[in-house]
């Protein structure tokens, strides 16, 4: 039997958990935002109140000054105005990410947020947890999305970057989460040399280094002479690829970490030419088998692709129901 | 199978022209025969295998993936062969080894559409997504992964050391895998012999001419036939028209092949006898030619009736003499080229050749005005060639122009909006858009008047398919229909009657022409203003 649920609603711009008066990242100001992690599609400045974990908290201050933050460590339960107890349980998926668990009348809900069950050197893995409404993200919730494992991307990159000692490497990636994992991957493949940034990652990576990851040996490109770059990797967020400012590189060879990646066309749309398909979300398997796993009395799903996981769901006899919640967006992955 | 799926990643990841020729070239130099003949071919679309369509490869992932989520994906990657490759499963048996290019080639050439059904997946089970990506590229005769065969044959020149014009002359006189032309390329054996074979030259082209001018002491000035520009090749007793692109069409124009009775090599316009452009034959202008859409009748047919024959007679309007007997005049200057096919015309069937006549103007002024009025002939415009040219492959600056008529204009409404394909696969970028059938205050409704999928920049793109996303109000399938608020001035270059659409007509050319973000929908033009421009 399923229950009613009234208390936790679906509107456009984010999920009301209504007892509490609090919004599971809203895309709106509101008194009191829930936020799963610091991506900008989930995370937005001017709450009244924000509740997070203790690193998007340092990640949200960082890009919007956020003020009255609440820090909730994983698996600390905090009990919220109208009998609402929340508890933040890792995602895997960012520095700081968290799948919310919201319990209120012996009702037990989950928010995903973003999340992927593959190993992370920079966030502990995402803690399967019963649950009777599990509320999934669907950004890669097509059965062509199967990403491959880490370390063949990284030998990849590790073989055009030794096969072009007069070139550098340019990645783009994800200023927050993307850009750091790949970094410290490197590392964890035998990379020992120093990375080069664009100073819009050098803050995030300091934030980073701060909670304790190790990023081995970083350089600013502004304050490296052009032939110093010869045979290193740089890194820049998804934007510079192709901006002027990839003009100060010596003959970069252009790759991208990305799961959209695993489609030629999307990598062709943004000249890449060597693709990495390096995701920090659930790729079609994840998902489904964290469905599984988790095995809820009905699924919601948010943003993505949802009409794709809805059909699994009905094709495994699971209740599901897709939301049509604004806002988010197919960010960089 | 795996070198060669490596070689078609590494094109679709390498943007520079010169990437691309490095990277074929490397291949062609380290891969030995036939694999390296048949990469060749496939990469220049000059393979195909009748047992494999894109409904082939839908059908059987039908079989092993659900249907909805197959349709999903296809959606969303926007190419058939990609999706399949991504979503084949595993095998669950032991499989042999992925086979070598020329078995698999082998192997599709044996095929046929029931066989294909068995077969092919044996082949899938053998390789990797890469491999099977390039597998059904090639069972499909649809590589499209911006290779051109002159970029194929460029690399083919660069790879060993030979001059591009004569591989050019040689390969179109052979098959795949073109062991002779490897032979004589790669092991220094006698070329091969092509003298006595009905074969492709590549046309030479005109740039537009755009806001510039020309001295007409220098330039010639020919109209602009609303036709294909076919080339005509008669050699060793046979007769080939080719297209621009150097496809064969000869059979479905058997009455030019007839028409030719001697060894040369022609260039003119492939018409229909009628009086839309240019009204009957006269002495003003050069009429006496059917509209695109007469000749269009005609086009792609593998047999052709007697009474279509009659219905639409074909000709050829001559425009230049590359190869008269056993002179090769393409050295010559045009005007002396001009004088040769003067000469020749007595020779031919009056019924199947004319002379395509130059346009005499005292000045370019003369002339603007001359061409301002080809408008009312339904003439597309003039052609500007240089008095003293060569006939050189390709569109060489300052040589020929094109300078066609201003455009049509008229202000649409976007209605339905489709996923594009390829490059722009995601993004909603083929529109249709329409025309009011009365006063949209008093409750008239859009017809459809046209579809176009380019005129925009990949910025005006992103704005556009922003806008979509926000304005449906429906969906089917890949297709959005859209509030009916956005005004897109079109450009085309005609309008002609035609049942295809509800409005009744069908624009010639079609493009966006500008977006009009601040025009109201209701201030766009009428079925009416449209239809007023129609010259049929």
């Amino acid at each position: 039997m399923i229950a009613d649920f009234a208390w936790i609603r679906p509107e456009p711009h984010g999920i009301h958990v209504v007892p509490a008066d609090s919004w599971i990242d809203p895309s709106q100001p509101v008194e009191r935002a829930l936020v799963t992690h610091g991506h900008a599609d989930h995370a937005r400045g001017g709450h009244g109140q924000t509740v997070a974990t203790p690193a998007t908290l340092a990640i949200m201050d960082l890009r919007y000054q956020t003020k009255n933050g609440l820090p909730a460590e994983y698996g600390e339960t905090i009990r919220l105005a109208g009998g609402v107890d929340v508890t933040y349980l890792p995602a895997g998926h960012v520095l700081g990410s968290a799948q919310i668990l919201l319990e209120h009348a012996g009702e037990r809900v989950i928010v995903t947020g973003d999340y992927k069950r593959r190993a992370d050197p920079t966030c502990p893995p995402f803690l399967p947890t019963p649950c009777d409404i599990f509320i999934t993200e669907a950004t890669f919730g097509l059965p062509v999305f199967v990403h491959p494992p880490i370390a063949g991307e990284m030998a990849k990159l590790r073989t055009v970057l030794a096969e072009n000692p007069d070139a550098c490497v340019l990645v783009g990636a994800y200023a927050l989460g993307k850009a750091q994992r790949v970094i410290a991957e490197l590392r964890a493949h035998g990379h020992h040399d120093p990375i080069y940034l664009h100073g819009a990652l050098e803050k995030m990576c300091r934030l980073y280094e701060d909670f304790g990851i190790n990023l081995g040996e970083l350089r600013l490109v502004s304050e490296a002479k052009k032939d110093d770059l010869r045979g290193h990797v740089v890194v820049c967020p998804p934007g510079a690829l192709n901006d002027r400012w990839s003009r100060r590189l010596p003959d970069p060879i252009t790759a991208m970490a990305s799961g959209w990646m695993r489609v030629r066309q999307r990598a062709r749309q943004r000249n890449v030419e060597l693709p990495l398909i390096v995701s920090d979300h659930a790729d079609w398997c994840e998902l489904t088998d964290t469905i599984a796993e988790v095995n809820p009395h009905e699924t919601w799903i948010t943003h993505g692709r949802e009409e794709a996981l809805l059909r699994w769901c009905q094709l495994n006899q699971r209740r599901a129901r897709a939301l049509a919640l604004v806002g988010y967006e197919d960010e960089d992955d | 199978m795996q070198d060669f799926a490596a070689l078609v990643d590494r094109l679709v990841y390498t943007r520079s022209r010169n990437g691309k020729l490095d990277r074929i070239a490397d291949y062609l130099r380290s891969t030995a025969d036939p694999d390296r003949g048949w990469a060749l071919a496939a990469l220049t679309g000059a393979l195909s295998f009748a047992a494999v369509k894109s409904s082939t490869i839908r059908n059987l992932l039908m079989e092993r993936v659900d249907p909805v989520l197959w349709n999903l994906s296809r959606d969303f990657v926007g190419d058939t062969a990609e999706t399949a490759s991504l979503l084949w499963p595993d095998p669950a048996y032991d499989v042999p080894p992925p086979p070598s290019l020329s078995e698999a080639v082998e192997t599709l050439d044996r095929m046929t559409r029931a066989s294909a059904l068995s077969e092919l997946p044996k082949l899938l089970d053998r390789l990797d997504p890469p491999g099977r990506y390039a597998l059904l590229k090639l069972a499909t005769g649809a590589m499209r992964i911006g290779i051109s065969a002159r970029l194929a044959k460029l690399a083919f020149a660069q790879a060993f050391d030979v001059r591009v014009e004569d591989v050019e002359e040689y390969w179109h006189g052979l098959a795949p895998p073109y062991e002779a032309l490897f032979a004589w390329a790669a092991d220094g054996a006698e070329p091969p012999d092509t003298g006595n074979m009905p074969l492709f030259r590549p046309f030479m082209l005109a740039h537009p001419l755009e806001d510039a001018r020309v001295d007409l002491a220098d330039y010639a000035a020919e109209w602009k036939w609303d036709g294909i520009r076919v080339q005509l090749v008669h050699a060793g007793g046979e007769t080939r028209l080719y297209s621009r692109t150097g496809d064969d069409i000869t059979g479905s124009f058997p009455e030019m092949a007839e028409a030719l009775p001697f060894a040369c090599v022609l260039d003119g316009e492939l018409l229909v006898r009628g009086s839309h452009q240019g009204g009957e034959a006269n002495e003003r202008i050069q009429g006496g030619a059917a509209s695109f859409n007469a000749l269009q009748q005609r086009l792609g047919r593998k047999t052709v009736s007697k009474a279509m024959r009659e219905q639409y007679p074909a000709f050829v309007r001559l425009y230049d003499a590359l190869i008269v007997e056993d002179e090769d005049l393409r050295e010559l200057p045009w005007e002396d080229r001009r004088r040769r096919l003067e000469a020749l015309l007595p020779r031919l069937p009056q019924d199947r050749f004319d002379l395509s006549s130059t346009v005499e103007a005292a000045d370019f002024e003369e002339l603007t005005r001359i061409r301002a009025s080809a408008r009312d002939d339904a003439i597309e415009g003039l052609m500007l060639k240089r008095r003293d040219s060569p006939y050189v492959a390709g569109r060489r600056v300052g040589l020929w122009y094109k300078w066609k008529r201003d455009p049509l204009l008229v202000d649409c409404v976007l209605m339905y909006a489709q996923r594009g394909s390829g490059k722009r696969s995601s993004f909603y970028s083929d529109y249709t858009f329409g025309c009011w059938d009365g006063d949209p205050d008093q409750g008239a409704e859009l017809l459809p008047v046209g579809k176009a999928y380019f005129g925009f920049t990949d910025e005006e793109l992103k704005k556009i398919d922003h806008y979509v996303r926000q304005h449906t109000t429906n969906r089917f399938g890949p297709v959005r229909e859209t509030d009916k608020s956005l005004v897109f001035e079109v450009a085309f270059d005609s309008v002609h009657e035609s049942k295809r659409h509800k409005s009744g007509l069908a624009m010639r050319f079609p493009r966006i022409h500008r977006i009009r973000w601040d025009k109201p929908a209701e201030e766009a033009d009428r079925i009416d203003a449209l239809r007023a421009l129609v010259r049929d």
